[in-house]
């Protein structure tokens, strides 16, 4: 069967803007609606609040709906909030629900967002994520987290079974950012305590999501279907997804071109530019906000050496960004000269000296930086690099080490599994190490956050005029430029080796459509997508 | 691939009769050893293969860890083996030379394996020899420590090492050689029993000489042909391990690598037009696996022939 | 014989005892813990996930408690990982896949192998025999993990045969790649065993007299020569489905089966304490129980072994 869409969809749009799939006037919907798509690992939870994975998020993303959605540019649009309203000076936000069921037919109400928000504070909850809380800046949240006051202080409320209210501990401007995470979902009450830890199981999960857990294959594959009782359901068009795993990259790329794929959103590093000529109508590449860079341990526990800013200058000026970026990655990601990913919205790049230079300017100036600093043939500095299990990494950190073998630098690799890699950086045991970050929201203080002195900051750099300007900038109204400041401020002292701004170098089928390509957090939404009669 | 136990314990009796009629097996297997052609041809292949990885760098225009700028970024089409840029071999993809690479990695695979296979042909040798030589209690107890450790998923164990203490090639020599002395050290028992009710022990025992001097003066030296067998036989199951390992990411720290990573590398690429990266490293490896199978086989026949 | 099995019985237990200690030490020694990640935890709720999973005890106590769930209720305990599954539900859904794939790649390994090794044998210099010789000496070197893709390659992207990944019980073309990828090497090797050995047997005195009384070629091979032909292969069997488990790990890794190979490299990786311990007892309690059934299959056939 396939109906032609042109006037239903007209009226769809006119009723509800900006929400469901819309296909464009002439397109003929096809028979099938589904969507396939390629996951590395097996999905480990779909519980809203114990996920910590961007794999379990993608998924969990088309089984329930948090107060607010991203549209396909990454802009905040309503989800289970209907409206809202900031009332004094920006501590208090109400948000009026709409009327929406679960998929076992009870409401979704204010008290289910309330149960949510409290179960991912609660230290017995015991959630990874309880800092995302925090990160809210929810009244009492770093309290109840820590267990000095118990759940039912955080600052959220159900004023009635529509509203919810929810206060801040100080102006957060993006806190409307984090209603599109994973973690602010609502859960359904009953179900949890009734089926425990096994309520995220097919046939057990209830969600208020446009689709339904179907099924879940662990490292096969995990099935959603639409979901009937979702309050947009009459504009769903695709009726299945499928999270299919395939734990090898090239694998997942031979089965895409076989077919068994329609959406593969990882290509292999260096494989972009000849997929792109092969296929030009599906290999894309998309900005999307996560940063490489290499860390400089400047704690006790880090080399002497380290501490002369003249040897960090020079060791960052020595990594040739153009040649990662152009001869290793291929992929459209961008040289980084500041760790701020460029495609952050309202983030203004700062001028950064170096990337102005040639690339003899930087060898250059790295030598006599290094010379100045008292390192020569008669004293050569010693680094270790260390780097995560992966071949990107892996092909990163060899090229970084000729790189600073050029300026005389003799670097050693070490290579760790991901466990002993974190579980090192946080114990300072490293000398320079691959670091990257992602965005927890559309906003630059996610990434600069990080090295604010009591931030995650692995390598224990500090600065009280960085920490000032960002703690000035999470209450002003135009931060822009005191993160600009920032990052001048970052990148004068050379807290880290930035190297590239991440992309998606992506592929995915030319009759799907509705691929968010211009959402920098990469979100998407089965609900959205459609595909086409060929 | 697993060495037949069936044939070694043969080997092993056989060996131990020798010695009764008092008269060196050795120069007749070296004749039969020779006149054995597939045998031959590994032992030929064997010396190459080590040539080329002693000799290998000297012909070695890049080193193996030197980027190529000229050709990193389009290795399909620039990597490709040439004469002319002197890329024998080729490229990998960061335009790292696949000849230097290819001979590091045949001095690690080689190294592994046989450093691997010493490791458990002595152990073996020496616990199995114990065991049987003192007899008893003592050999009851350590056989029994045989049969528990038999029945571990060694691999298994290999990977947890691996995994909890980082890589590191002194754990791929231990990791790898404590997997297979177990079978060594049940037929050295074996033999060590047979052998030490002799004339020329009991002799030994009479004079004083202490014992562990005679489990290494007098029984190790009756029991070579079998370790030698047993050691040829069991390098080429060490590199295919390391190889193993190699492809789940726990192999040798970079810049250095082995046969295994080269082929896991290659083997993941092979679609993409730089088939050379797979094809290089993967004759190396088989034709050295087949190289040890012919010489360990044929020293075996050499040894113990059928037609005795 | 069943003292024998006992006694075999008897030792199973310290095997496996010491199996649980020792990878118990190892997984503890490790850095990183199963709740090391990248956003370090606060203190309270670390506290939390260690007293949830009873990581909060001392080692001895865990070990004991451990023993005790497995004991008592056969509880293999919570996986870390996977908060809606226990060990004794993920191994549930993973092992009938490996057991299935690992089943029939030994049928296939044995079945074929031996086959080929006999025609082998009796045409021995034939061109089939340099056929079988060629065919087993290179698979034997080739390893799963190039013949993985190269099977994916070719029977799915290629051809468009086969699905190039995923599971399914109802569906053999699910289980063709695993089965070949898995299987061959261990056919050429037992092909190559088969061969030699039933050369030297089909050399010795009693088939000589059995041919010299006239009977057809065939009943020789089958009824007399085949039987202590195969006794090599069965001693070789046991090491056979030890280094198939250890494959499985590649089919897992390559094809997405869902097995418990690759459960147990994530549950290393991942520090899922729970898992990993729960797939090593598997593992080590199977290889046991193998190398047993072997023994005792070697005694039946050879009549000159007594235990």
């Amino acid at each position: 069967m396939t109906k032609l869409f042109a006037t239903t969809a007209l009226a769809a749009w006119l009723a509800m803007p900006a929400f469901g799939a819309q296909p464009a006037e002439g397109e003929t919907l096809a028979d099938r609606q589904e969507v396939r798509y390629w996951i590395l690992d097996a999905i480990k939870s779909l519980d809203p609040q114990l996920t910590t994975t961007r794999t379990d998020s993608d998924m969990i993303r088309q089984l329930f709906e948090g107060l607010m959605n991203e549209d396909a540019t990454g802009a905040m649009i309503p989800g289970m909030a209907e409206s809202h309203e900031v009332r004094d000076d920006g501590l208090t936000y109400v948000f009026h629900l709409r009327d929406a069921a679960w998929s076992n037919g009870d409401p979704v109400t204010a008290g289910d967002f309330v149960y949510a928000w409290q179960r991912a504070a609660n230290p017995e909850t015991a959630s990874e994520y309880a800092w995302f809380i925090e990160l809210m800046n929810i009244a009492n949240a770093s309290a109840v987290v820590k267990g000095d006051l118990p759940p039912s202080e955080l600052g959220v409320k159900a004023v009635d079974d529509r509203t919810l209210e929810v206060r801040l501990s100080k102006p957060t401007p993006y806190f409307v950012k984090t209603l599109s995470h994973a973690t602010t979902y609502p859960v359904p009450r009953k179900v949890i305590e009734a089926e425990g830890d096994a309520w995220t199981r097919p046939g057990k999960m209830v969600g208020n999501g446009a689709y339904v857990l179907d099924g879940h294959d662990l490292g096969v594959e995990a099935v959603a279907v639409r979901n009937d009782r979702y309050w947009d359901a009459d504009n769903t068009i695709i009726e299945t997804v499928r999270f299919i795993t395939v734990n090898d990259q090239n694998i997942a790329l031979t089965r895409y071109l076989a077919g068994e794929l329609d959406w593969f959103d990882s290509l292999p590093a260096g494989q972009y530019p000849r997929l792109k000529e092969q296929y030009p109508d599906q290999a894309v590449t998309v900005p999307w906000s996560c940063s490489y860079a290499y860390l400089f341990n400047l704690s006790d526990k880090g080399p002497e050496a380290l501490k002369d800013v003249r040897v960090r200058q020079a060791l960052a000026y020595a990594v040739d960004r153009d040649i990662i970026v152009d001869k290793v990655l291929q992929g459209g990601q961008t040289p980084a000269y500041y760790w701020t990913h460029w495609a952050t919205e309202g983030f203004e790049a700062p001028q950064i000296e170096m990337a102005g230079w040639t690339r003899t300017e930087r060898m250059e100036n790295a030598r006599t930086l290094l010379a100045e600093a008292g390192h020569g043939p008669e004293n050569p500095l010693n680094l270790t690099i260390q780097y995560n299990t992966s071949e990107d990494h892996k092909k990163l950190a060899v090229a970084v080490q000729q790189f600073w073998k050029a300026i005389g630098v003799n670097a050693t690799l070490a290579n760790y599994e991901w466990k002993v890699h974190t579980d090192r950086l946080q114990n300072q045991d490293f000398e320079v190490a691959r670091y990257a970050w992602c965005a927890d929201y559309n906003e630059a203080s996610t990434y600069l956050d990080y090295f604010r002195t009591d931030g995650y900051n692995n390598g224990k750099w500090s600065n009280a005029e960085f920490d000032t300007l960002l703690s000035q900038a999470s209450t002003a109204r135009n931060p822009a430029a005191l993160y600009e400041q920032a990052e001048q401020i970052l990148i004068g002292d050379m807290a880290l080796v930035p190297v590239y701004h991440y992309a998606k170098a992506q592929m995915f089928r030319p009759d799907l459509k509705g691929i968010p390509t211009r959402n920098v957090m990469s979100t998407w939404y089965a609900k959205d997508m459609y595909r086409i009669a060929e | 691939m697993v060495i037949e136990q069936e044939k070694m314990r043969s080997l092993a009796s056989r060996l131990g009769q020798e010695e009764v009629r008092g008269r060196s097996p050795w120069t007749d297997a070296r004749k039969r050893f020779v006149r054995n052609r597939a045998a031959m041809t590994g032992f030929v292949i064997l010396v190459l293969v080590a040539l080329f990885a002693i000799f290998g760098n000297g012909l070695a225009v890049w080193s193996n860890e030197d980027l190529d700028f000229e050709v990193m970024g389009q290795v399909a089409t620039l990597g490709q083996p040439s004469l002319a840029n002197g890329h024998y071999f080729g490229t990998d993809d960061l335009g790292r030379d696949l000849f230097a690479r290819t001979v590091q990695a045949t001095q690690v695979s080689l190294t592994v394996g046989v450093v691997g296979a010493a490791i458990a042909v002595i152990v073996g040798t020496l616990y199995g020899a114990t065991a049987g030589y003192v007899g008893g209690r003592t050999d009851q107890l350590m056989m029994r420590i045989v049969d528990i450790l038999m029945s571990i998923p060694y691999m298994f164990v290999l990977i947890l090492l691996l995994v909890m203490f980082g890589r590191s090639i002194t754990m791929l020599f231990l990791g790898i050689g404590l997997i297979s002395w177990l079978d060594m050290s049940r037929i050295v028992r074996g033999q060590t029993l047979s052998l030490k009710n002799r004339e020329f022990i009991e002799a030994a025992r009479a004079i004083g000489v202490p014992s562990w001097r005679i489990i290494l003066r007098h029984i190790v030296p009756n029991l070579l042909g079998v370790v030698a067998v047993y050691a040829t036989l069991l390098v080429p199951l060490m590199i295919l391990t390391e190889s193993f390992i190699s492809f789940l990411g726990l192999g040798v720290q970079e810049p250095l690598t082995s046969w295994g990573a080269l082929i896991s590398e290659g083997a993941g690429t092979m679609n993409y037009g730089t088939l050379w990266q797979l094809a290089f490293p993967l004759f190396f490896f088989c034709i050295t696996l087949f190289g040890f199978f012919f010489v360990g086989d044929g020293l075996r026949d050499a040894l113990d022939p059928r037609d005795r | 014989m069943f003292a024998y099995v006992l006694r075999r019985m008897a030792v199973a237990i310290p095997t496996l005892l010491l199996l649980i200690v020792l990878s118990f030490v190892l997984m503890h020694l490790a850095p990183g813990g199963p709740f090391t990640q990248e956003r370090e935890l606060p203190a309270q709720v670390l506290a939390n996930l260690n007293a949830k999973y009873g990581l909060d005890q001392p080692l001895w106590r865990q070990i004991w408690n451990y023993l005790y769930g497995i004991v008592a209720h056969f509880d293999f305990g919570p996986s870390f990982v996977y908060p809606d599954r226990t060990v004794n539900q993920l191994i549930a859904e993973g092992f009938p896949v490996t057991l299935t794939y690992g089943a029939l790649s030994f049928l296939f390994a044995v079945v074929v192998g031996v086959a080929l090794g006999v025609v082998a044998a009796i045409r021995q210099n034939s061109f089939l025999d340099y056929l079988a010789v060629g065919i087993s000496i290179g698979a034997q070197v080739l390893p799963n993990f190039v013949m993985a893709p190269i099977l994916v390659l070719v029977f799915t992207l290629w051809c468009g045969l086969l699905p190039g990944g995923g599971w399914s019980f109802s569906d053999p073309r699910f289980w063709v790649m695993p089965v070949i990828a898995l299987g061959t090497s261990y056919m050429a090797s037992i092909a190559r065993i088969t061969r030699s050995s039933m050369l030297e047997v089909l050399g010795s005195n009693h088939i000589r007299t059995a041919r010299a009384k006239g009977m057809p070629e065939h009943r020789v091979v089958i009824r007399h020569a085949l039987k202590p032909a195969l006794l090599p292969v069965i001693s070789y069997l046991g090491p056979v489905f030890v280094s198939m488990i250890t494959g499985s790990v590649v089919i897992d890794i390559y094809f997405s089966t869902g097995g418990i190979g690759k459960a147990f490299v994530d549950s290393a990786l991942n520090r899922d304490y729970a898992v990993m311990m729960g797939v090593t007892i598997l593992i080590g309690a199977l290889t046991i129980l193998f190398n047993l059934v072997v023994d005792i299959l070697y005694a039946w056939i050879d009549p000159r072994i007594r235990y």
